[in-house]
């Protein structure tokens, strides 16, 4: 398990001179149906990046088309510089797969399961044995390699789906609302094994999510809403541009307190039953000046928007609205019939 | 889940191989994953042979009292080589719509999201389905003395390899129904549906060269089937021992009259085989 990387290994990769997805101009039709309706999207190499979207709005579509599964009916799209119609072979040895539906057969053992994909992967046979081993032993199944699968809980599943898409090395991993139905704890231990990876791997991330925490991990997100994306940045960015952050202060005299912030801050201050808010962009760096004009303040409280804010400005849906109930795409015949 | 993710050294893997090599290993992965399934479901292993056993020695024995043999082959003689084969096709279909399953518990995705052909899946299910029958094969043949059939080693090499034939072209068949019907509650009673004319019409329960209308037997030299029930019942009385070879059940197909020779019976059942599975490559393919 030693990296001794052979010299050719230390330059630059082509995959590491291009983005790792880039995305002209996709739609997508079923029927009278246009589920994509022209995206364009560049995601850099390294970056964990955050695609949301309410459900039905594209989002599966684009993914399965990113994965091979779907062919545009339109446009183009790049993996890892792969055309993912011309070149489906190589796009498919350069990505990761985590659906959210489960795709491990549970009959095999954890080990069985990897061992079929490194073979339908053509894995070089001298490699298989220790990425094997460590690829269980970063998502913690070291010691269930024997074990069917059928005796794993969900947590463990996961786990494995996504050692097993990690199997192969590949450049682009999506991750498809991977911690859905996962206990808290699960999804913590998840997310330590796929920041490890990126550090490691410098592996780039496409990760769908409906938790919003989960959200605010990304480098940059996009919002995709009805076939369209609607806005693209990192999560302070998109969080700058819905709105200010809001200072909320409790005074011995709110009216007066409100008119004090006004006349020598000179920012607008509204009095509520509560208290005083006050609306600003930087929030922390505002709070020393409230106690520069000498207020008598009793408590303050900074409230940044949150990408829910942000989601429900673009979208109007909340982000975990009808959280893993699945996209609302019409389903190809290999599409899994969801009971 | 309690402890820390560890520090570790990620092995680096090499780009992974292309080629025909690369489609031969997942030919053979997918044909592995088959037989390590087999394995470790001996109840399946159990519950494939009762029907083959019911067949023979309750409907054989049973019938062998009414149906006259004159001097000739016993009832449960010919019947061996159809019970024989019509076992292996329950097997080898059944082993085929497990790609149904594949689908609804989603490891049908992981296969076709992988870099190879979907032919290469195709052939490796093909195979694998069709080596699971054989085995089962294998076991029906180990019966062949209690029904007066010696065991002569070429008898047993031929009865297996077309056993295997049979295996191979009915899994195809299964293949392109597991494409065309989706659901699970629906592929079992459609493929019962499909293979129980193929068995009927087959001439593995009853001889079609005799006094049958004409429609039925019509039908049985349209049927596929019964040319492999054709080949393996001739390679079967070829062995009996002498004068036993004889009598009313005997007798193959005709076409107006001119016997089917066992080599075109052998080549029908290819054909169709190589035809079933090459349309079961094309319905894969489609990407969506």
């Amino acid at each position: 398990m030693s990296l001794a990387l052979p010299s050719e290994a230390l330059e630059v990769p082509p995959y590491e001179r291009r983005p790792a997805i880039e995305i002209r101009g996709l739609r997508k039709r079923y029927g009278d149906l246009e589920a994509v309706k022209g995206i364009d999207l560049e995601v850099p190499a390294g970056q964990l990046f955050g695609f949301l979207g309410p459900n039905g709005a594209g989002k599966s579509t684009t993914i399965k088309i990113l994965c091979t599964l779907v062919r545009p009916t339109s446009g183009e799209a790049l993996v890892s510089g792969f055309n993912v119609v011309e070149d489906r072979t190589e796009v498919r040895r350069h990505i990761g797969l985590v659906f959210q539906e489960p795709t491990l057969d549970e009959y095999l053992t954890a080990e069985q399961n990897l061992r079929f994909h490194a073979e339908i992967y053509g894995m070089a046979r001298s490699t298989v044995e220790a990425r094997l081993d460590s690829v269980l032993a970063m998502v913690g199944l070291a010691d269930r390699r024997k074990d069917r699968v059928s005796t794993f809980s969900g947590g463990l599943k996961r786990r494995l789906e996504i050692g097993r898409g990690l199997l192969h090395s590949p450049r682009v991993l999506f991750l498809d609302e991977p911690t859905i139905g996962l206990d808290p704890q699960s999804r913590v231990t998840l997310w330590k094994y796929v920041d490890q990876l990126r550090l490691q791997e410098e592996i780039t991330v496409f990760l769908t999510t409906h938790y919003m925490d989960e959200a605010e991990r990304c480098d940059r997100i996009a919002i995709i809403d009805r076939g369209q994306i609607v806005v693209e940045g990192s999560p302070a960015g998109l969080k700058a541009g819905v709105g200010q952050d809001r200072i909320h202060l409790r005074t011995g005299n709110d009216r007066e307190a409100a008119d004090t912030l006004t006349n020598r801050l000179g920012v607008k201050a509204i009095v509520t039953s509560e208290g005083v808010d006050v609306f600003t962009d930087d929030g922390e760096a505002f709070v020393p000046r409230i106690f520069e004009v000498g207020l008598s303040v009793r408590s303050v409280t900074v409230t940044k928007p949150t990408l829910d804010d942000v989601f429900l400005a673009y979208t109007g849906n909340r982000i975990d609205d009808a959280a893993g109930s699945g996209a609302s795409f019409p389903p190809g015949p290999w599409s899994r019939k969801r009971s | 889940m309690t402890t820390a993710a560890p520090e570790l050294e990620i092995a680096p893997v090499s780009t992974p191989g292309r080629g025909w090599g690369h489609e031969l290993r997942a030919v053979k992965v997918v044909w592995k994953r088959d037989l390590i399934r087999f394995r470790n479901e001996r109840a399946r292993i159990f519950s494939s042979m009762m029907q083959p056993l019911l067949f023979l020695f309750v409907l054989g024995k049973g019938l062998a009292a009414v149906v006259p043999s004159g001097n000739g082959v016993d009832y449960a003689t010919f019947l061996f080589p159809g019970v024989l084969i019509t076992g292996v096709m329950f097997t080898a279909v059944f082993s085929a719509i497990s790609i149904v399953w594949d689908r609804e518990f989603g490891f049908l995705r992981e296969m076709l999201v992988a870099p190879v052909r979907r032919s290469s899946i195709v052939v490796g299910k093909c195979l694998g389905s069709a080596s699971i029958a054989t085995i089962q094969g294998i076991a029906i043949l180990t019966l062949c003395g209690l029904v007066g059939i010696p065991y002569h080693p070429v008898l047993l090499i031929g009865a297996t390899l077309l056993t295997f034939l049979v295996a191979f072209t009915i899994t195809a068949l299964g293949l392109v129904m597991a494409v065309r019907v989706q659901s699970v509650q629906t592929v079992m009673p459609v493929m019962q549906l499909l293979l129980t004319p193929l068995i009927f019409l087959s001439g593995s329960l009853f001889p079609m060269g005799g006094d049958i209308p004409t429609w039925l037997s019509v039908v049985s030299k349209i049927n596929p089937i019964s040319y492999g029930v054709d080949a393996t019942r001739t390679l079967f009385f070829h062995f009996l021992p002498d004068g036993a070879a004889g009598g009313a059940l005997v007798g193959g197909i005709t076409w107006l009259g001119w016997p089917v020779p066992p080599w075109l019976d052998v080549l029908i059942v290819m054909g169709t085989g190589a035809a079933l599975l090459a349309v079961a490559c094309v319905l894969f393919s489609k990407t969506e």
